[in-house]
């Protein structure tokens, strides 16, 4: 009933919440939002809310890059933010927004993962960013992807212990770093209508999804299609066109 | 929570705060609008989000009631809100714990006769915690199940009290719980019933202090019940009046 309520305005050029078909929900970032992360950040669009948390900590670096610090990013969708999300291990679709989170942040090199190794082959810094949901009304991969690049520019690393165990109740003023803020966007198509910053109602009636990372630069550097319909390359071309244009918008938050 | 340390001097608490102060409140009722019902609760540098989603359909089958709805409750540390290391996303043997007390604390004020092979979830997320995290999952979730319209005998009011070298405290944060090595007396106070449904020990209590400290804890419990009841009203005015998104 609702979806076909939603599809009918669409195709008629009407959302469901009066917004143009381009355009996105307020968005506000608030950095610092939880004193025991050394980052963290919490990302409101509209309705929907996320937080992200940055934890250090010093382990042993993977045997393939001996010389790099770690990077793992985890995004929970709980069951506090939507009816539809339930407990336990994480789902297809937690897994898809975590890595497709991790790969905007990975793949356009954002943190200088050499400068994190303290002794080759032994002791690197680990960065953990865990991205929570708190009220899903839509979106969740765009405010994901800014709260964990928000939280990222917020972190400064933890003191050491004279025998170089971290300290944990004294920050230092050093922050990570960083070489790219990735901003990341998702254009949905529904019929042939093409929307920026869906609701909820919205992603169940999508024919398609294409979420875009673009790095300081403008170039892209990590993509996901989602949703069931094939694109075309003019969708292809006209959705990067959009995403881009809104990724300025978004970087734009960033700024403190 | 770490190993209690040999017992200290602690003449003055290292906040500044008088014995029986409380750290700083704050409650807003209705912040997750895709739930049902939903609450923060701010101890000083603890925060509890509460979501209430429900009644609604139980599965599996077999948990179900056929003469009454149930009550769920699910607590959780984000993995980066405890001092130290990331917390493990998922269970563990403390959260599911917990989780139980806190169905546990919160059932005396519910009816949920009216809805049969029901459930009603409570999620309890905790984004900052300074200890006592359960109390003020609590008192977060209390304001949540008002919020979501339930029928209650009343809210629920909890907070952690202390004990230590003969001294009774209110709201022992986590630098006395764990620092310090404060006994931890978690309470939940149901102010019309004039009972506790929550009671937890961890360290060393006599029994007269004990029911000193019980008394002390009703006393501060209705502080932080005005403030549960300021914020449900709160939201009913007409500037908070609830907007619901689908």
């Amino acid at each position: 009933m609702m979806k076909e309520h939603v599809l009918k305005y669409i195709t008629k050029g009407l959302r469901y919440d009066g917004r143009k078909m381009d355009e996105c929900r307020p968005v506000t970032v608030e950095y610092g939002v939880s004193r025991n992360a050394e980052g963290s950040a919490r990302v409101r669009i509209g309705e929907t809310e996320v937080i992200a948390g940055v934890k250090l900590s010093l382990e042993k670096p993977y045997p393939d890059t001996p010389a790099q610090g770690n990077l793992m990013i985890n995004a929970e969708l709980t069951p506090m933010s939507s009816p539809l999300f339930e407990t336990g291990p994480p789902g297809e679709q937690g897994i898809e927004l975590s890595r497709v989170i991790d790969r905007s942040i990975r793949e356009s090199k954002a943190i200088d993962l050499t400068k994190l190794c303290v002794k080759e082959g032994e002791k690197v810094w680990s960065v953990m960013v865990d991205i929570v949901t708190v009220n899903d009304a839509g979106n969740l991969f765009d405010a994901g992807a800014l709260a964990a690049i928000a939280a990222l520019k917020d972190a400064v690393f933890p003191a050491l212990k004279e025998d170089g165990t971290v300290d944990y109740s004294k920050k230092t003023d050093k922050k990570l770093p960083l070489l790219q803020t990735p901003i990341e966007v998702t254009i949905v198509k529904v019929g042939d209508h093409l929307i920026t910053d869906p609701l909820p109602v919205e992603e169940e009636v999508l024919d398609a999804r294409l979420t875009v990372a673009f790095n300081d630069a403008g170039m892209l550097c990590a993509m996901q299609k989602g949703g069931e319909m094939p694109l075309s390359i003019e969708d292809i071309s006209a959705m990067i066109d959009l995403a881009q244009k809104h990724a300025k918008e978004l970087r734009k938050k960033l700024s403190r | 929570m770490a190993a209690k340390a040999v017992k200290q001097e602690y003449p003055k608490r290292h906040d500044g705060r008088g014995w029986e102060e409380l750290r700083e409140i704050e409650a807003k009722v209705g912040i997750i609008p895709r739930a049902d019902g939903s609450a923060m609760f701010r101890i000083g540098h603890t925060v509890a989000y509460a979501a209430v989603y429900g009644p609604r359909d139980l599965h599996p089958k077999f948990m179900q009631n056929p003469e009454t709805g149930i009550l769920r409750c699910r607590y959780n540390m984000m993995p980066f809100s405890g001092h130290g290391e990331r917390v493990r996303p998922g269970t563990s043997r403390r959260s599911q714990e917990i989780s139980m007390l806190m169905s546990k604390a919160l059932l005396p004020v519910l009816d949920l006769k009216d809805y049969p092979k029901s459930v009603v979830d409570v999620f309890v997320e905790l984004p900052e915690t300074d200890a006592g995290t359960r109390c003020a999952g609590i008192t977060a979730a209390a304001m949540a199940l008002a919020d979501a319209g339930l029928v209650m005998k009343d809210l629920v009011v909890s907070l952690s009290m202390g004990h230590y070298n003969g001294k009774i405290m209110a709201d022992i944060d986590g630098y006395e719980d764990c620092d310090v090595g404060i006994s931890d007396i978690p309470i939940a106070y149901i102010p019309t019933l004039d009972k506790f449904s929550l009671l937890q020990l961890d360290g060393e209590v006599p029994k007269e202090d004990l029911v000193k400290l019980l008394t002390l804890a009703k006393k501060k419990a209705m502080d932080i019940y005005k403030v549960q009841q300021q914020a449900l009203k709160a939201r009913f005015t007409e500037s908070h009046a609830p907007k619901k998104v689908k």
